[in-house]
């Protein structure tokens, strides 16, 4: 956006502080998210920037809180810290559940949104109030809700109560982005691919499925973060046993600040980063079929 | 003419068209419906009935009347002038010896939320009782514990006679039930939550308008720069919205703390002596900080997307007409962009009222929200009630902001990355 040729010098300065402005927003998004990065390769146990760091000596950064993260063990690790692989357990756990969750979410999102994608679909508004809900109650009040309600079921402290629970946190999302896709696709298709003789089955994972996969996967990676990132309800319904990530940098951040939950941290950066991508590529893939289709 | 209209058109095999079209329309609402079914179902079990089951224990107070059924009929009869009849104190006598322990461990919990001390009585009542062996009781139970003779403690029940009470609510926005069931205002030093109140709304506020006056600049920079730019730029929007909520968190407190990235630049250019270094975090400054960055993609997201319909063409017509462009954009660019900052502030504001995490993290003892007191109440205290009290409140402004954002925005329109 240049600026014209007839501006006024009030006006160029104007637009230049404007734009400082924005940089600095943009900095105030983007800075604390990298801030975490360099700090993670710190040498001492210290959350800030040693002044060695700041004059880049190789002596002051090092890898010993990422193996301590992986649970690897040097001996003159151990004198200092304490080495447990709970990290790895909690790995674990939140892909265990995150895609448990992610797979109930998908199949049972991606099936409503096509359901509340036709036409004659009565109360449509109510029940997309409904399906949406726990996208907008306060987690607090799900994590309390559920404790008690699942507690009754005995399940409170096991994978199945969690995975329920996260499912149910993933769902809308999947519905709103798989209903996204849906309100640009052309029902004609069905009605050719059914005249060709292709039954329902047939129709759906040939001709619906591929046009709206990019929808369901996008579904499908943000009900994996909603359920990869939740810690509220991990926190009341998880025992001691369904620690997962996010749980554990709860009581990282609580009780014993180690630069561990930097490294940790760092990893989810790069894992957002990976998703956002796809999340990217796959909106702009939707959008370029749409565009041929018009 | 007539004969035309009368006989109907058929299919082919032979049904009335109408009949038909409406068969046809009557299985495709039955498969658009069965095909939404499932997750109904499914939210409607796994989260609705729950949530709404807590809701219910904010006003539920069966569990007393369970483990104190015939005392509580006797109660209702009672003047409540003076100490209770012989009757009543042996009716409780055989309550407390008969009942079950985990039954009138909860029922004596209960007790000592209207009075303080029923739980220490009850389960020295509860031990001392056994060896009591026949009436009359009432003297016998003032000599095991001198409270049984004091008339306060009796009054105090007058709050559980019922199956249903509104004591909870009356908590959560400091008053209560004195012993005639008179609504009064809590103890100076337990009136906590009113303020709690005030500050999660004031918080929510704050962070609303500050989510608009940095959102607002960026969501038209992108909105108004070509796609090339402004795609590269809108991951800096997308990458905190797609980072953990904790990772965001630890990073703020780095940065934030008083040996952190930000004091300690502050000290090296030379702004503040080392000394003072500046608290920012572990208060409501930190609360505010932090839960601002967190927030904002959700107040840029809309803004853009409402931004990006508005033509540009207004704004020439107006610069062309001679309007100062400080005018022009207040006057007419400002007023269209009104439905992305409804949606942004309702959404923005809806987030942070029931926010917990990160406040619980950053906020010290002064930055907490309401998000807090509920999980005190559900984790730490057990008092259930209050816990469900406070969510409902809770829950009930966010359906009411909640539909008014379906009102003004439409629930179909929430647009993801």
């Amino acid at each position: 956006m240049a600026l014209p040729t007839y501006t006024t010098t009030g006006q160029r300065i104007g637009y230049y502080t404007y734009l400082f402005y924005c940089g600095l927003v943009f900095f105030f998004l983007i800075a604390p998210i990298f801030m975490i990065v360099p700090l993670s390769f710190n040498q001492s146990p210290f959350f800030g920037f040693t002044p060695e760091m700041l004059r880049f000596e190789p002596e002051a950064f090092s890898l010993r809180w990422y193996r301590q993260m992986l649970g690897i063990c040097r001996p003159d690790d151990i004198i200092t810290t304490v080495c447990t692989n709970k990290w790895m357990i909690g790995t674990k756990n939140s892909f265990i559940i995150g895609l448990a969750a992610t797979f109930l979410a998908t199949a049972l999102g991606t099936t409503a949104a096509l359901g509340l994608s036709r036409p004659h679909m009565p109360f449509k508004g109510t029940l997309m109030a409904l399906l949406i809900s726990p996208m907008i109650v306060p987690l607090i009040i799900t994590a309390a809700g559920i404790f008690f309600f699942y507690a009754k079921f005995g399940l409170v402290g096991t994978y199945t109560g969690l995975i329920l629970a996260h499912t149910a946190l993933g769902t809308p999302f999947v519905v709103i982005t798989v209903t996204a896709t849906l309100t640009g696709f052309d029902t004609n298709l069905i009605r050719a691919s059914q005249s060709l003789g292709a039954d329902t089955m047939r129709t759906f994972f040939k001709v619906i499925m591929p046009l709206i996969l990019p929808g369901v996967i996008s579904g499908a990676l943000f009900a994996f973060i909603t359920s990869f990132d939740e810690v509220v309800v991990v926190l009341f319904l998880g025992s001691v046993e369904q620690q997962t990530i996010p749980r554990q940098m709860w009581s990282g951040i609580r009780q014993e600040i180690s630069p561990v939950i930097l490294c940790m941290a760092t990893c989810l950066v790069i894992l957002s980063i990976f998703l956002l991508t796809t999340v990217e590529l796959l909106r702009r893939r939707a959008e370029r079929l749409r565009g041929i289709r018009l | 003419m007539n004969q035309a209209a009368k006989a109907e058109i058929l299919t082919t095999d032979g049904i009335p068209l109408k009949v038909s079209l409406r068969r046809a329309e009557r299985i495709n609402k039955f498969r658009a419906f069965a095909l939404v079914l499932p997750l109904t179902l499914f939210i409607i079990i796994t989260f609705v009935i729950p949530i709404i089951a807590m809701l219910t224990r904010s006003v539920d107070d069966k569990q007393i009347n369970t483990v104190f059924p015939k005392t509580f009929e006797l109660y209702k009869q009672w003047d409540r002038k003076e100490l209770p009849t012989e009757e009543m104190y042996a009716t409780m006598f055989g309550e407390i010896v008969n009942a079950d322990k985990r039954a009138i461990g909860k029922a004596s919990t209960r007790m000592n939320y209207s009075k303080s001390g029923w739980k220490s009585l009850i389960k020295k009542s509860k031990r001392k009782f056994k060896k009591i062996k026949e009436g009359p009781y009432k003297e016998q139970m003032i000599a095991v514990d001198k409270r049984w003779g004091e008339i306060g403690f009796w009054k105090a029940l007058g709050e559980m006679a019922d199956p249903i009470t509104f004591g909870y609510f009356l908590n959560a926005v400091d008053l209560k039930y004195d012993s005639n069931k008179e609504i009064i205002r809590q103890p100076e030093n337990r009136r906590i939550y009113n303020y709690t109140w005030y500050k999660t709304v004031k918080i929510s506020v704050l962070v609303t308008l500050f989510c608009l006056i940095l959102g607002y600049p960026i969501a038209y920079l992108l909105a108004t720069l070509p796609l090339k730019y402004s795609n590269l730029l809108m991951i800096f929007v997308l990458l905190p919205f797609w980072t953990s909520l904790l990772v965001r968190t630890v990073s703020w407190i780095i940065i934030l703390m008083k040996k952190g990235v930000f004091n300690s630049i502050l000290v090296w250019a030379g702004i503040i002596a080392d000394e003072n270094r500046m608290q920012l975090i572990y208060n409501e400054t930190g609360t505010l900080i932090a839960m601002t960055q967190i927030l904002l993609p959700f107040m840029v997201l809309p803004l853009y997307a409402v931004m990006k319909t508005i033509s540009p063409t207004y704004m020439r017509a107006a610069l062309n007409l001679g309007a100062h462009p400080m005018h022009a954009f207040y006057r007419i660019y400002m007023p269209q962009t009104v439905p992305g900052i409804s949606a942004g502030g309702l959404l923005v504001f809806v987030l942070a009222i029931g926010y917990f995490i990160t406040p619980e993290l950053v906020g010290g003892a002064d930055g907490q929200l309401i998000g807090h007191w509920i999980a005190y109440h559900l984790k730490s205290t057990l008092n259930w009630g209050l816990c469900a009290a406070l969510g409902t409140i809770l829950l009930v402004v966010m359906l009411a902001l909640y539909w008014v954002y379906n009102k003004v925005v439409g629930i179909e329109n929430i647009k993801l990355g």
